[in-house]
């Protein structure tokens, strides 16, 4: 017994998917012990925040203790931010149609742009084929522009409540910095916010937590009920045998994804709980354990030891607790990592369906894509929306996979090598 | 004197476990094979005979490993050459090798006619499919096997069948050498009876010089071979002729073993079996003295204290023990 | 020793696996009638059905068609309480001691198996002890070095020998041994043997070997029964059988092996 765990850790590809699914099932406990936050709470008013760091802009003007820094590029970049490649493009579009040679103009190099736009644009030239429209947009993009070279600083002004004057009380100058550490109010958001505005960090350990508890009922229910009947069915032979596999085998022709379908949509969307959920797709999958088990018992129960246990008089439940089991112990092992990490992408299939558990308690892995696809995070390109959902299912369906190779080749010699 | 075909000497191989440590299967064994004539090895499972069979060829790999000695197969000295040599120029044209489960080598998919072709391509590139199939046929028939077999696929085949086929097929390219590791002791008695036949065949008909016999089964061995040889814990602790071997055994161990054969001959009923107490020692460390003092019924003290080197005995024999054979002999008589 | 009671007998024992196109029959119609005390060989080629036979006659398997009694009564063992019954009777000692045991159960345990089939369950530990370490020392195996180890730690002929150790425990009137000793060393084997045939005087009972080898056979016999494709082609006392056999089915069977006295005759193949 010693032996076979000094060599199932001797095994590089056991060790690497063991490795990943341990750092994610650690990230699962570790992470909410630091950020307790709800992982349903709403964060943000807007969907799809980008990932960053976001500092509360009352505070860094209001409370914070200001700093200057002499930096070079400052002014560089803020005007580089302030001016899109759109914008750049139909600045181009204007240069080139009033007769500036397009060889002379780089839009990459913002300074010059500026330059040129500054000594040629004028708002009364009308290009042909110009509309209304254009010609406004035209004048906004220009007075936008204004002052974007300006050295003065932004002067912060506060409301005399009686007479609704002004008063200058700061000014903030473009050298103006103020430290992160003493504002009080920022919030890192390392994946950005979802459709419904939730950190989705959280939200994705979160779901990943739910889901490989999905997986894991969902693989117990699958081995327990795979395991008995096989064990039943191909020990006790006859017409036990023959009823059992009547059933495994009506099960193996209706495609088992379908029949999972049909239950979620039969149960309705209220009594679908992550656990109901878990359950079905238990109830649903254990037809390969069972058949793989039966072969198994079916070559083990003619060996020597088993007879050796029948003639020293040891019932049928006896023979198969301690002379069977413990020979497929093994085998049920690696089944059961399996049915674990296809309940988890089952339960992602349903989910994104629409048929996954009610979306009010917890996120799930395939409820998190399934919000994604609704809100099109695709289409618009809010990439952290998805793609850490499906980064982490892949990884824990790989690892799985791996440690599943890596077992087989421990407890199956003829794959060593 | 007949010429030698094959000559082994002081060959030590080792197994290296994967904790690093050293098992000496077979231990400075020496021995020679004259043309013409077969030598027989005997002794108990975990003994090193069948690691002596696979060191003779020359051809070793992970876990076993070659540590001193020389091989010389018709006075070419194969010791030291590389793996790919060996088996490019050694095996199958020298010496030629049947494990006890030879027949597991045919593959199930593919027909026996193209089991030979591999075979013999890889020794002869370019030999066209018209050659092969004539010198397969040619060969078949000369050991008594049927043509049509070379178009069969393995599963039409017997057990004994198999068995025969692969030999014949390893014999293809007329080795000098053959060692066989119990070829027949997966068979029926009637099909280990042909399987033999055929071995014999094929000293008969010229096809091999000499033959290197290894089984557990002394009454075959005697019927089999001219000269035996037995070893215990990875050394040749007697050898001889069969017949003073079987009849007259000087090592307490192969008298023990020549007393432990039952046959079905008249007489035996009243005979009562050798039997050895204890178990081999183990070869990871092995006993400084006599290897088979633990399970010896004459061991004196001095037994325990150096490794007993062998003995020359009357008649070309050795044998490794510290009492001299006149003793022994008579103590075996006192017996009965 | 000898009696002249019978032990165990058949008639028309027959054993049909699979029907339709793929009907074969292993063991068919053979009678037979074991005495009491006699040392009994099956002598059979691979495939001549004797271990179909000799898991019937331990009730293994059923059978397609025929009788076996036991003692005189027609055996019925139909639940398992009445299996259990008759396995206090008959036991078996299988050929390869390395797929024998359970690898997953110390040797302790298979030896307490056996003190519990005899009632021997409720007998404080001491006593418990006590009789194992008196059915080690009869094959001679130290019970104290054996305990908290693994059957699989043995070499074969001492996992062979805790086997014996055991049928000792159960004391059984029948002991069918399949093949012995034919996994083991030829030095091993004499050990095995010698044993088998002290538990045979030390607690009276019947053994019945199931074996290829003509010449073990021979050895250890009384009573020869000679099996090929599911018949019994020849039976009769050892000397008989072996000596002066009558069919040529026996007669092949033993050209076929290999002796020390007589020639070896290569021709007849």
């Amino acid at each position: 017994m010693k032996h076979m765990f000094r060599q199932i850790f001797q095994s590089g590809r056991f060790l690497v998917g063991f490795a990943i699914f341990s750092a994610i099932v650690l990230t699962v406990v570790i992470y909410p012990l630091f950020i307790n936050d709800p992982p349903l709470e709403i964060l943000s008013r807007g969907t799809f925040l980008a990932p960053g760091i976001y500092v509360n802009v009352y505070d860094s003007v209001n409370f914070s203790t200001r700093y200057t820094l002499l930096l070079d590029e400052a002014v560089a970049r803020r005007v580089g931010a302030r001016l899109n490649p759109d914008d750049r493009a139909t600045m181009l579009e204007w240069l080139t149609g009033n007769g500036i040679p397009e060889a002379e103009i780089d839009t990459a190099d913002t300074a010059a742009l500026l330059e040129l736009w500054h000594n040629n644009f004028d708002s009364s030239v009308r290009l042909p084929g110009m509309t209304n429209a254009d010609r406004n947009y035209y004048i906004r993009l220009t007075t936008s522009l204004e002052g974007l070279l300006a050295t003065e600083g932004a002067i912060v002004a506060a409301q005399d409540t009686a007479t609704g004057g002004l008063t200058e009380t700061d000014v903030i100058n473009q050298t103006d910095y103020v430290n992160i550490g003493e504002v009080p109010n920022f919030r890192v958001l390392p994946l950005g916010t979802d459709n419904f505005g939730r950190d989705v960090l959280t939200e994705l350990v979160s779901a990943a937590g739910v889901s490989l508890t999905i997986g894991l009922v969902a693989g117990t229910v699958a081995t327990t009920i795979g395991l008995l009947l096989g064990l039943v069915s191909g020990y006790m032979g006859g017409l036990i045998d023959d009823v059992i596999l009547f059933i495994t085998n009506l099960f193996t022709v209706i495609p088992g994804f379908v029949l999972l379908i049909l239950i979620s949509f039969s149960i309705g969307q209220e009594q679908r709980g992550a656990f109901t959920i878990a359950v079905v797709i238990g109830l649903t999958s254990w037809v390969w354990t069972a058949r793989a088990v039966r072969a198994q018992v079916i070559s083990l129960r003619n060996r020597d030891h088993v007879n050796l246990s029948k003639l020293s008089g040891h019932s049928i439940a006896y023979i198969l607790a301690m002379d069977i089991l413990p020979y497929i112990a093994s085998y049920v092992v690696m089944a059961l990592i399996l049915q674990i990490s296809s309940g988890i992408l089952a339960e992602a299939g349903l989910s994104i369906l629409g048929l996954g558990p009610r979306t009010t308690e917890v996120p799930t892995l395939g409820l998190m894509m399934n919000w994604a696809m609704i809100y099109q995070a695709h289409i618009l390109g809010k990439w952290w929306a998805y793609f850490p959902v499906i980064l982490v299912i892949a990884l824990i369906s790989f690892s799985m996979n791996l440690m599943n190779t890596g077992l087989d080749q421990v407890f199956n010699p003829t794959l060593r090598g | 004197m007949a010429k030698v075909v094959l000559e082994v000497n002081e060959l030590t191989t080792r197994y290296i476990t994967r904790f690093r440590e050293s098992i000496y299967a077979v231990d400075h064994v020496s021995l020679k094979v004259e043309s013409g004539k077969s030598l027989g090895i005997a002794g108990e499972s975990g003994c090193g005979k069948s690691t002596l069979a696979l060191s003779l060829m020359g051809y070793y790999f992970a876990p076993l490993h070659y540590t001193s000695g020389e091989i010389i197969v018709d006075e070419r000295n194969i010791t030291g050459l590389d793996p790919d040599e060996v088996r490019k120029t050694i095996l199958g044209t020298e010496i030629s090798y049947i494990p006890q489960a030879a027949m597991n080598a045919l593959n199930p998919t593919r027909r026996v006619i193209n089991f030979i072709e591999d075979v013999i391509q890889a020794h002869r590139p370019g030999i066209t499919r018209t050659e092969v199939y004539a010198m397969a046929k040619e060969r078949f028939e000369l050991l008594g096997l049927p043509a049509e077999v070379l178009h069969k696929y393995p599963v039409e085949l017997s057990g004994g069948m198999k068995q025969r086929t692969v030999i014949a097929t390893s014999v293809i390219l007329s080795p000098k050498v053959l060692i066989a590791d119990e070829p027949s002791s997966a068979l029926d008695v009637t099909s280990q009876k042909m399987v033999i036949k055929m071995v014999m065949d094929l000293m008969d008909k010229g096809i091999i010089k000499s033959l290197v016999f290894i089984t557990h089964e002394l009454p075959l061995l005697y019927n089999v071979t001219d000269d035996i040889m037995v070893m215990y814990a990875g050394q040749v602790i007697e050898k001889g002729s069969a017949q003073e071997m079987v009849f007259d055994p000087i090592h307490p161990y192969t008298k023990a073993l020549m007393g432990s054969i039952i046959v079905p001959e008249a007489g035996l009923r009243n005979v009562k079996l050798a039997a050895i107490p204890g178990t081999p020692p183990n070869l990871k460390n092995p006993p400084s003295g006599c290897r088979f003092a633990e399970r010896c019924k004459y061991v004196m003290p001095e037994c325990r204290v150096a490794s007993v080197e062998l003995q020359k005995a009357s008649e070309g024999r050795a044998y490794r023990c510290l009492i001299p054979e006149e003793d022994l002999r008579k103590a075996y008589k006192h017996e009965k | 020793m000898k009696s002249n009671s019978v032990i165990l007998s058949g008639k028309g024992v027959t054993k049909v696996f699979g029907f339709g196109a793929h009907k074969t029959v292993a063991v068919d119609h053979v009678d037979f009638s074991f005495r009491q005390g006699e040392v009994i060989s099956i002598v059979g080629e691979s495939g001549s059905g004797k271990t179909t036979l000799a898991k019937m006659l331990l009730g293994l398997i059923s059978t397609s068609e025929g009788e076996i009694h036991f003692e005189g009564q027609l055996r019925d063992i139909r639940s398992h309480k009445q299996k259990k019954e008759y396995w206090k009777n008959i036991q078996a000692i299988f050929q390869d001691p390395f797929s024998s045991y359970n690898i997953f159960r110390k040797i302790d345990a298979v030896l307490l198996d056996c003190i519990k089939m005899r009632g021997g369950g409720k007998f404080p530990y001491e006593q418990k002890l006590a009789l194992m370490r008196e059915a080690c020392s009869f094959v001679n195996l130290k019970f104290d070095e054996l305990t908290n180890k693994y059957p699989f730690e043995l070499s074969g002929g001492q996992q062979q020998r805790l086997m014996i150790a055991r049928v000792f425990l159960l004391k059984p009137k029948i002991l069918l041994a399949d093949e012995p000793t034919s996994m083991i060393d030829a030095c091993s084997r004499a050990t095995i043997l010698d044993m088998l045939m002290a538990l045979r005087s030390e607690i009276g009972m019947t053994p019945i070997f199931i074996t290829h080898d003509i010449g073990l056979a021979y050895y250890v016999s009384d009573t020869v029964y000679i099996m090929e494709r599911g018949k019994f082609v020849e039976s009769g006392s050892a000397d008989e059988v072996i000596l002066r056999p009558k069919e040529a089915y026996t007669r092949r069977l033993l050209n076929d092996v290999p002796k020390l006295h007589e020639e070896w005759d290569l021709s007849t193949v």
